[in-house]
């Protein structure tokens, strides 16, 4: 994400985007200021708990954000303009053709009662006028491009009929089929068996590669983002608390939630049994944010100074490495702030350094 | 609860207290004034202050027997609602908790009934009956309702029959006796409640039209749907005795539906804060 | 499939069987009444004579003989003959059927064209304004009666502005023209309640639709909002449309009846109340019977459409 490149390939400029979302109980801030910067042919990870707003921001960029009761501000220009003011009309012309996103559940994501052919051909068919014939000449193709077998009796199919990964790929190949030049990917494969995740993830990234598509990866498995995105997003609470390329997050992680999510995935280096580092606590409550860090509660480095001021998002060495932090993982402050937590008994710390004493507090992937 | 849904309300408190009260209002004109024995003939006449309504085709106060008229659209609807709650509503927990052959019985001999279209089973009926006063009507709609309320019931009975605290109940040896009056039966309650204020409307609806087509109570007893069919055959010359039956009807009818919606929709708005 | 199909009939001529048995047993009940229709009062003095068309119309047989006689008649299409003319049933149905039938192709055809975009626009912009007039216009409707509408329409329409006929009837063959100006008012009155209710279940039915995973994605692929909700929530909601519309003939069938009355149509509602109040056992039986089995017939058919357009349902068996 530096400065330095070509701004021709820059693609899409997120400013300063917060969407809150107006509710009989107050107004939930789900999005509080995030900003970021996506390059043609590039993939953006966009990791975080559920609930830390990675949805709601992907969906406020694209604008599908149904409701009266939600607002979004800020700015989110994709190819010369701002997507968020622009009227609906044109939103409608977007969709599909430049932009377009791929859900979690491809069972739900596709109308039960609706031949899968037609839900293929249906946006091509109205944003390129293209006739039937073509059109579903269009589909067969799309549907080898996806590797489904047998297109042609597949595309006569209603959803239920497919296994989910076959569904999966129909919405790939429905997301792809307008040629679109972002694509958003919203954790693609929860909601699949482990065995296929990994043949989804492969086609997303070969296709983008094959279109020179800006993909954003949403999900909240570290795992998925390492290798296969170029640059990674954390968020936490609606905020971005540390943001860099991909490799230099892993190399070297800087803010403790990052960390901490790190941790609480389970490796089959470990010994079986090992319990699994789960992170105590819950997040925040977005009506009534706290004040200072969101992350304090839950932080085995926390600091009074965390509680009171909200730490800005600022790089130290490496210009590209962004994090939120007053006590980052494997500075000194952040060591001390360990140390002392632990001797004074804060849970979460001592829950770190009983796990693995070794690497806590001193960062990295352990 | 909002000013429109409030009004509604009133009218249907007023509408009730004067069925009730008919006879102590003061001031209220006899229903059944038998004007043209006496010499006196006031047919048709437009509103004015001794016969706020106005007076229908055989010199009766019109206003007196829209009052007395709530009385038949009171009777017959609580009736229906009463039995179909308590008999339908019974029988319907029953064979949903017991399932077996009852079930299948009991939901043969309903689905027979309700074979039948509404009216049409109810014309029969009252037909051959003969006899047409308002305690018979009442007690006939009423074993009519039951078929209903049996299936809402027993639908309910059926998913609560599954819940966790029916099969622990179970578990510890409860009686079955005791588990369907203690855990069934409550709680098909709400939604039995919420049928029958549906139905308490279809009712009133249901009786109007069988007054209107003459086989309810009889002239000169007033039912708001004789009245109507009384006085259509003057509606050229004056239209103001079809009118007021009618809206009276109407108003009814709308209001319990009005009431009926905002009682469904503050429950369920609280059902799903649960 | 088969096998579904065929318990489904096996359900139904079990219920077409007991409902026949039902009116059977309720209309002879009073073999009074019927003496009553056949003999004069007067003439009810002499017993031997009394006796004598007892015998002659089968009234002293066990009722179960009686039934089965009837059933027997009945599955050839011989319902009797009325009591009071001196017609079969059978052709009095056929003669009649057809007004009650056109009453209530037009009433449905109707209300579900006034309700599906009535119902679409309202859930589409739910909470406004619009969604607001629609679904109070339809609280309205659902509480007013067929005989009430009937008479509004009657004041308005034929005595005031004389556009149309009160009451009468022309049948198609004479013209479709003047058969559609008979029709229209009875239609009308009848169409209220059902596109009142019609229109609530579109539009609830739609507002639950439009919160699918489904609709999201179909925005997303940049699909026009009339193509979503008209190519897709219709679809799944068209079901629910479907059962409430058969599961409302039976209402609409009680509402024809009172409707005929007040128009004056030569329909099969209007004679069985002629025939109920001439105590026409023979008629009010049949016709009874007849109401009550296309009344099942169209609760089956309403279950075989619901399993032909929901493909899930055509796989789970």
């Amino acid at each position: 994400m530096s400065d330095a490149v070509e701004t021709d390939r820059r693609l899409l400029t997120v400013t300063d985007l917060r969407t809150t979302f107006s509710i009989s109980a107050g107004d939930v801030q789900a999005v509080r200021g995030v900003s970021f910067a996506l390059d043609r042919g590039r993939t953006l990870g966009i990791v975080g708990e559920s609930g830390c707003g990675k949805t709601v921001l992907a969906r406020s960029i694209m604008r599908l954000n149904l409701g009266s009761n939600v607002t979004t501000t800020g700015m989110a220009e994709f190819a010369g303009r701002d997507l968020l003011s622009l009227p609906m009309a044109d939103m409608h012309e977007m969709w599909g053709m430049e932009l377009a996103m791929v859900f979690q559940d491809p069972m739900t994501s596709l109308n039960p009662l609706v031949r899968v052919g037609r839900q293929v051909t249906e946006h091509l068919r109205q944003h390129l006028g293209v006739g039937r014939a073509e059109a579903a000449r269009t589909a067969v193709d799309l549907l080898n491009e996806v590797r489904i077998p047998e297109p042609e009796a597949r595309l006569k199919a209603y959803p239920h009929e497919l296994s989910g990964g076959m569904r999966q790929r129909i919405c790939i190949a429905i997301a792809l089929a307008c040629e679109p030049s972002l694509l958003f990917a919203d954790e693609p494969t929860t909601a699949l068996d482990v065995t296929v995740q990994h043949q989804i993830l492969n086609l997303l990234g070969r296709e983008q590669r094959e279109r020179d598509m800006a993909m954003v990866l949403v999900t909240h498995d570290l795992g998925v983002v390492a290798g296969r995105t170029d640059d990674t997003l954390v968020m936490y609470a609606g905020m971005v608390v540390e943001q860099a390329p991909t490799e230099s997050l892993f190399e070297e992680m800087r803010h403790p939630y990052s960390e901490a999510l790190l941790r609480s995935l389970p490796r089959t280096s470990q010994a079986s049994h090992t319990r699994l580092a789960a992170i105590t606590g819950r997040p925040p409550d977005l009506i009534d944010p706290p004040s200072g860090c969101a992350f304090s509660p839950r932080c085995p480095y926390v600091q009074p100074r965390c509680r009171e001021e909200v730490p800005p998002l600022s790089a130290v060495d490496d210009p590209d490495h962004r994090f939120a932090c007053w006590t980052p993982v494997g500075s000194p402050e952040g060591m001390d702030a360990f140390a002392r937590n632990v001797a004074e008994g804060l849970p979460q710390a001592v829950a770190v350094d009983l796990a693995a004493p070794s690497s806590a507090g001193r960062g990295g992937a352990g | 609860m909002p000013l429109f849904t409030r009004l509604c309300l009133g009218w249907l408190v007023a509408i009730v207290f004067g069925a009730i009260f008919a006879d102590l209002i003061p001031g209220l004109q006899d229903p059944d004034y038998q004007g043209f024995l006496f010499g006196t003939s006031t047919t048709n006449e437009p509103p004015s202050l001794t016969h706020l309504l106005g007076t229908d085709n055989n010199s009766r106060d019109i206003l007196a027997r829209i009052v007395y008229g709530a009385r038949v659209s009171l009777v017959v609807s609580m009736t229906a609602v009463v039995m179909g709650t308590v008999f339908g509503g019974f029988l319907g927990a029953l064979t949903g908790f017991v399932r077996g052959k009852t079930d299948a019985v009991i939901m043969a001999s309903v689905d027979v009934v309700l074979a039948f279209p509404g009216l049409v089973f109810l014309l029969m009926v009252v037909t051959l009956l003969g006899r047409r006063d308002l305690l018979v009507i009442a007690g006939v709609v009423g074993v009519l309702s039951i078929p209903p309320y049996t299936r809402v019931a027993r639908a309910t009975a059926l998913a609560v029959s599954r819940r966790e605290f029916v099969m622990a109940a179970r578990a510890i040896g409860t009686r079955k006796r005791t588990i369907l009056f203690r855990e069934i039966l409550p709680n098909c309650l709400p939604t039995l409640m919420a049928f029958a204020l549906v139905n308490a409307a279809v009712i009133i609806l249901l009786e109007g039209a069988l007054a209107f087509l003459g086989l309810s109570v009889q002239p000169p007893t007033a039912s708001w749907g004789n009245m109507v069919n009384a006085a259509r055959v003057d509606l050229r010359i004056n239209v103001w005795p079809v009118v007021w039956p009618s809206l009276a009807l109407v108003f009814t009818v709308y209001s319990l539906n009005v009431v009926g919606d905002h009682i469904r929709r503050s429950k369920a708005v609280r059902s799903a804060a649960l | 499939m088969g096998t579904f199909i065929a318990k489904r009939l096996v359900r139904l001529i079990g219920t077409l069987l007991a409902v026949s048995f039902l009116t059977f047993l309720l209309v002879n009940l009073l073999p009074g009444d019927a003496i009553n229709a056949l003999i004069p009062i007067d003439a009810q003095q002499d017993r031997e004579f009394v006796e004598q068309v007892r015998e002659e119309w089968g009234l002293n047989d066990p009722m179960l003989v009686r039934y089965g006689r009837w059933l027997g008649d009945a599955v050839q299409g011989d319902f009797g003959d009325s009591i009071v003319t001196s017609r079969t049933v059978s052709s009095e149905i056929t003669h009649r059927l057809p007004v009650t039938a056109e009453l209530m192709l037009v009433t449905v055809g109707l209300s579900v064209m006034l309700a599906i975009p009535l119902g679409v626009m309202a859930a589409y912009r739910e909470g406004t304004r619009l969604d607001q007039v629609i679904s109070g216009i339809a609280q309205v409707f659902l509480s007013i009666p067929g005989f009430v509408a009937g008479l509004l329409f009657i004041y308005v329409f034929a005595m005031k502005l004389g556009w149309l006929p009160a009451t009468g009837w022309n049948r198609l063959s004479n013209g479709l023209l003047d058969n559609l100006r008979t029709v229209i008012l009875p239609a009308l009155s009848l169409a209220l309640i059902e596109i009142a209710v019609y229109t609530r279940v579109v539009r609830s039915d739609v507002m639950n639709t439009l919160q699918e995973d489904f609709v999201l994605s179909a925005r997303a692929k940049g699909l026009s909002d009339r193509y979503i909700l008209f190519r897709h929530c219709l679809r799944p909601s068209s079901l629910t449309l479907i059962t409430v519309v058969g599961l409302n003939i039976g209402t609409l069938l009680g509402g024809t009846v009172v409707v005929e009355f007040l128009f004056a149509m030569p329909g099969l509602g209007k004679r069985l109340l002629d025939a109920i109040f001439q105590r026409d056992f023979m008629m009010v039986q049949g016709i009874t019977v007849f109401i009550a089995t296309i009344y099942v017939l169209v609760n089956t058919a309403v279950d075989l459409i619901y399993m032909l357009v929901d493909p899930r349902i055509r796989k789970a068996d």
